[in-house]
C-alpha cells in the first residue's frame, strides 16, 4: 500500500477544506494510506514569489523536515508542488535530503497518472467541463503541454476526467492562458489581475461551461471571486472534488457557485 | 499601500476596456500566427535547443569571437568602434557624422539606437534623423517612445494615424484607409531618403568567421537608407554575434515566426563590407551586457534576438501596453533587462508578472524568462527597493506560517471574523482584493479539524 504524507496548501486547509478532504478521499479510494502531518503550515511560496527569500527559507526547511519520512508526498495543487520541486533546490542545492523529497512529491493528478498508473476513473458526472490550465501545473510541472511548445499534445487531468460518463469539455478560444491570480501579483497588480481574471471567464461563459475546474484552488478562487461578485450562474470545483463526486455518481445539480456539494463521506471501496 | 511605478501605470490602461481589449486581441492575434509558424515546423523544439546553445557558446567565447568579427569585418573594408556605454556611442556616430559633414540621416529601427536615446542627442546637434520603419516614423511623428520592438505602434489606432498623417504628411481629414495612409508614408519617406546624406541601420546577426552582418526588414528601408548614400553607420549590441555563417540558418528560421508568423522576413540583408566608393561603419556597444555575461542568473538574457514573441505573448503586456512598462524594451525581457540598468526606477517590473511562464516556453532561443524575473524579485528585495508594506506583511507571514499554533489560531480567528464583519469594513479600499472580487465563504472549520473528527470517528466505528 502506497504510503502518502498529503500536503494540503494553508489556503485550502483554512478556506477550501471540502477540497482537501476530496483529496482524502480520492487517495483512499485508490488504495493509498493516508497521513496528514499536523505540523504543516505552508510551503513559503508566497514569500519565495516576492523575492523575500529569507523569509521562504525558514519555511522551505520546516517542510523538508516535516515531510521527510514518507514514501510520497501528493498535493492537491500544481503551484504549491512546483515550489517544492522547482524552486527549493535554490535553498538546498543539491543536498541529497531535498533531491529525495524533490522526487517523490507529485501534484494529485500526476501522482494517479504517473505513479499509480491509473488508467482510467469509473463514474459519471454529466456536465459541460471547463478546465483552467493553471500555470505552474502546466508550465513547471508539465501536466499537459501547453499551447507555445511543439510537443506532442497530452493532458493528464483531462485524461482522468475523460473517462467520466457523460463528461463534456469547453472548447476555449484560448486554451491555456493565465488567469491573473499570481499570488500577490492580484493585489499588487488588481486592474490587470481582474482584467485577466475577466477574460477567463467569459472565454468560459462562451464557451458554455458549467462547472469551472483546474488543479489549483488559487486560481479558482479568484475566478470564483469575479464570478460570484457578478452573479454568473457558473459553478466552481476543484478537479478532486469532480472526481469524488463522480465516484459517487452524485451528479452536482445546483446553479449557485456557493453551494458546494458534501464531499466529506468516503467514497465506496 | 500607495502604488507606484507598473501597477499605476497599468490601472490607466486598463481603465478604458475597451481599448485594452483591442490591444490585447492585436497582440493575440499574433500570437496566435506565431502558434500556426512554430507548429508548421516538427524541428521547431531542435532549431530552439540549437539557437540557445550556439548563442551559449557565443556568450561563453565572447571576447574571442568580437575579436575574430573585428579582423574580417576590417579586412572587408568596414571601420569598426567600440563603446563602452551609450555616451560613448552616440559621440562615436555624431563625430562620423560631422567629420562627413551630414545634416540628414535615415536610420532603420534599431533598438539599440533606442537604447542609447541617439535620435534626440543628434537633434540637440543640429542632426535631422528620421525613422524609416513606418511604425517607428508613426511614433517619431506622434513624439512618442515605441511601445513594442517589433511593432512600434501596436497601441496607436489607424484612425490615430489619419490625423496624425493629416497633422504631419497633409493627408485628407478623417483618413484612415491603410492602403492611402502607408501610400502616403511612401511618398513622404522617399523624399527623405532620397535627401538623406547618410543611413544608420542596426543589425541583427554580425557573423564573426566572415565579418558580415545581417539586418531583417519587412520594408526595405533598411536597404534602401543603407544603400542611396556613400555613408552607413550600423550599431549592434555586443551580443548580436554568431560564430559561423551557417548559424544564420537556425535563427533566421526562428526569428521571423517567433515575431510575426511570417516564415522568414521580406528582408534579410547581408552586408559584407562597404560598398564599392562608400564607407561603412560598425559600431559595438557594451553598455552593460559584459556585466551580464558574468552573472549567472542572467547571462541568458542575452541570447535574446529581439523578437517580441514575449510580449505578444505576455498576458500583462497584452493588456497594459508597453508604455506601461516606461523601458526602451518592455514586456517580459524588457522586466529583465531595464532593471539590470536601474533597480531602483524599474523595481515594480519584474512584479508585473503572474509567472505564468507562457514567455519561456514561446521564447525561440529559450531564456528562461519567468524563472529571471523571479531572480529579479529576490535581487529588488535585497537591495531593498521593495515597499515597505510587502517587506513587512512576508515578515508577518513567516512568524505565521512558522509556528503551528499562531497559524491555526490565526485561521481560526480569521474565519470567526470575516463573515461577522459589516461588510464595509471588509470591502474598502483598503482592500484590493474585494475592488472586483468576493471573498470565498468562509468555513467554519479548516480542513485539519475535519480530518481529526473524521479519523476519531472513523476509530470509534472500529
Amino acid at each position: 500500500m502506497p504510503q502518502v504524507g498529503l500536503f494540503i496548501p494553508c489556503y485550502v486547509d483554512q478556506l477550501y477544506p471540502q477540497v482537501g478532504l476530496a483529496t482524502v478521499d480520492l487517495l483512499e479510494h485508490f488504495g493509498c494510506e493516508v497521513v496528514f502531518p499536523e505540523q504543516q503550515t505552508c510551503c513559503g511560496q508566497p514569500m519565495a514569489n516576492t523575492g523575500c527569500v529569507q523569509d521562504a527559507r525558514p519555511l522551505a526547511e520546516r517542510f523538508l523536515q516535516i515531510f521527510e519520512p514518507y514514501q510520497y508526498v501528493v498535493a492537491p495543487s500544481g503551484s504549491c508542488v512546483a515550489m517544492v520541486r522547482r524552486h527549493y533546490e535554490e535553498y538546498f542545492h543539491n543536498d541529497a535530503r531535498y533531491l529525495a523529497l524533490r522526487d517523490k512529491t507529485f501534484e494529485l493528478s500526476e501522482f494517479f497518472v504517473d505513479v499509480l498508473k491509473v488508467q482510467r476513473i469509473e463514474g459519471a458526472f454529466p456536465h459541460q467541463v471547463g478546465m483552467h490550465q493553471s500555470c505552474h501545473g502546466l508550465r513547471e510541472l508539465r501536466l499537459a503541454s501547453d499551447s507555445e511548445m511543439v510537443v506532442p499534445p497530452f493532458n493528464k487531468t483531462r485524461q482522468l476526467l475523460e473517462g467520466l460518463e457523460g463528461i463534456r469539455f469547453s472548447e476555449l478560444s484560448r486554451a491555456d492562458e493565465c488567469c491573473g491570480f499570481g499570488g500577490t501579483f492580484a493585489v499588487a497588480e488588481e486592474a490587470v489581475s481582474c482584467m485577466m481574471g475577466n477574460d477567463r471567464v467569459h472565454d468560459h461563459q462562451q464557451a458554455g461551461t458549467e462547472v469551472l475546474t483546474a488543479n489549483d484552488m488559487s486560481c479558482l478562487m479568484h475566478l470564483e471571486g469575479l464570478i460570484h461578485r457578478q452573479k454568473i450562474p457558473m459553478k466552481v470545483l476543484h478537479v478532486a472534488e469532480i472526481l469524488v463526486a463522480a465516484i459517487r455518481a452524485q451528479p452536482v445539480a445546483s446553479k449557485s457557485s456557493q453551494e458546494l456539494p458534501e464531499l466529506t463521506t468516503p467514497p465506496k471501496r | 499601500m500607495v502604488a507606484t511605478g507598473h501597477p499605476v501605470r497599468a490601472e490607466k490602461f486598463v481603465a478604458d476596456l475597451p481599448r485594452a481589449h483591442w490591444h490585447d486581441q492585436s497582440l493575440w492575434f499574433i500570437r496566435t500566427k506565431r502558434d500556426r509558424a512554430a507548429h508548421s515546423l516538427p524541428e521547431w523544439e531542435t532549431l530552439r535547443e540549437q539557437a540557445a546553445a550556439i548563442k551559449a557558446n557565443t556568450v561563453a567565447h565572447l571576447a574571442d569571437y568580437l575579436e575574430e568579427f573585428e579582423r574580417n569585418a576590417k579586412a572587408l573594408g568596414a571601420h569598426i568602434h567600440w563603446a563602452s556605454d551609450a555616451a560613448e556611442h552616440n559621440q562615436i556616430v555624431l563625430s562620423i557624422l560631422q567629420q562627413h559633414g551630414v545634416t540628414r540621416v535615415c536610420k532603420s529601427k534599431s533598438m539599440l539606437t533606442e537604447e542609447c536615446h541617439l535620435n534626440p542627442f543628434l537633434e540637440r546637434h543640429q542632426i535631422e534623423v528620421i525613422d524609416t520603419d513606418l511604425g517607428e516614423r508613426i511614433v517619431q511623428l506622434a513624439n512618442e517612445p515605441p511601445s513594442h520592438i517589433v511593432l512600434p505602434c501596436i497601441h496607436v489606432k489607424k484612425e490615430e494615424i489619419g490625423e496624425l498623417f493629416h497633422k504631419h504628411l497633409g493627408t485628407d481629414k478623417g483618413a484612415s484607409d491603410p492602403k492611402y495612409l502607408a501610400e502616403a508614408a511612401r511618398n513622404h519617406l522617399r523624399a527623405k531618403f532620397l535627401a538623406s546624406e547618410a543611413g544608420i541601420t542596426g543589425v541583427n546577426f554580425a557573423i564573426a568567421e566572415t565579418g558580415g552582418f545581417v539586418v531583417c526588414t519587412n520594408e526595405g528601408n533598411a536597404d534602401l537608407g543603407a544603400s542611396l548614400p556613400k555613408l552607413h553607420i550600423a550599431c549592434m549590441g555586443i551580443e548580436k554575434l554568431l560564430p559561423r555563417q551557417a548559424d544564420l540558418g537556425v535563427f533566421l528560421r526562428l526569428l521571423a515566426r517567433s515575431a510575426t508568423g511570417q516564415p522568414i522576413t521580406a528582408y534579410s540583408s547581408h552586408f559584407q563590407g562597404p560598398m564599392p566608393g562608400g564607407e561603412l561603419h560598425i559600431v559595438l556597444v557594451d553598455n552593460g551586457r559584459s556585466n551580464i555575461v558574468g552573472s549567472d542568473d542572467f547571462r541568458r538574457s542575452l541570447n535574446c534576438i529581439r523578437c517580441g514573441a514575449c510580449m505578444n505573448t505576455c498576458p500583462v503586456y497584452r493588456r497594459t501596453g508597453g508604455h506601461s512598462y516606461e523601458a526602451t524594451v518592455p514586456g517580459p525581457i524588457g522586466s529583465i533587462l531595464a532593471p539590470s540598468r536601474d533597480a531602483k526606477k524599474h523595481a515594480t517590473l519584474p512584479f508585473a508578472c503572474s509567472l505564468c511562464g507562457s514567455c519561456t516556453d514561446v521564447c525561440p532561443v529559450k531564456i528562461d524568462l519567468h524563472q529571471q524575473l523571479l531572480t529579479w524579485r529576490r535581487e529588488i528585495a535585497v537591495q531593498k527597493y521593495l515597499p515597505w508594506s510587502k517587506r513587512m506583511a512576508m515578515k508577518l507571514a513567516r512568524i505565521v506560517l512558522g509556528h503551528v499554533w499562531i497559524y491555526r489560531l490565526a485561521g481560526k480567528v480569521g474565519r470567526f471574523l470575516l463573515p461577522k464583519l459589516p461588510r464595509m469594513l471588509v470591502y474598502n479600499r483598503f482592500n484590493p482584493w474585494g475592488k472586483q472580487r468576493d471573498l470565498p465563504p468562509m468555513p467554519k472549520r479548516s480542513f485539519r479539524e475535519l480530518y481529526r473528527d473524521r479519523q476519531r470517528s472513523e476509530k470509534s466505528v472500529r
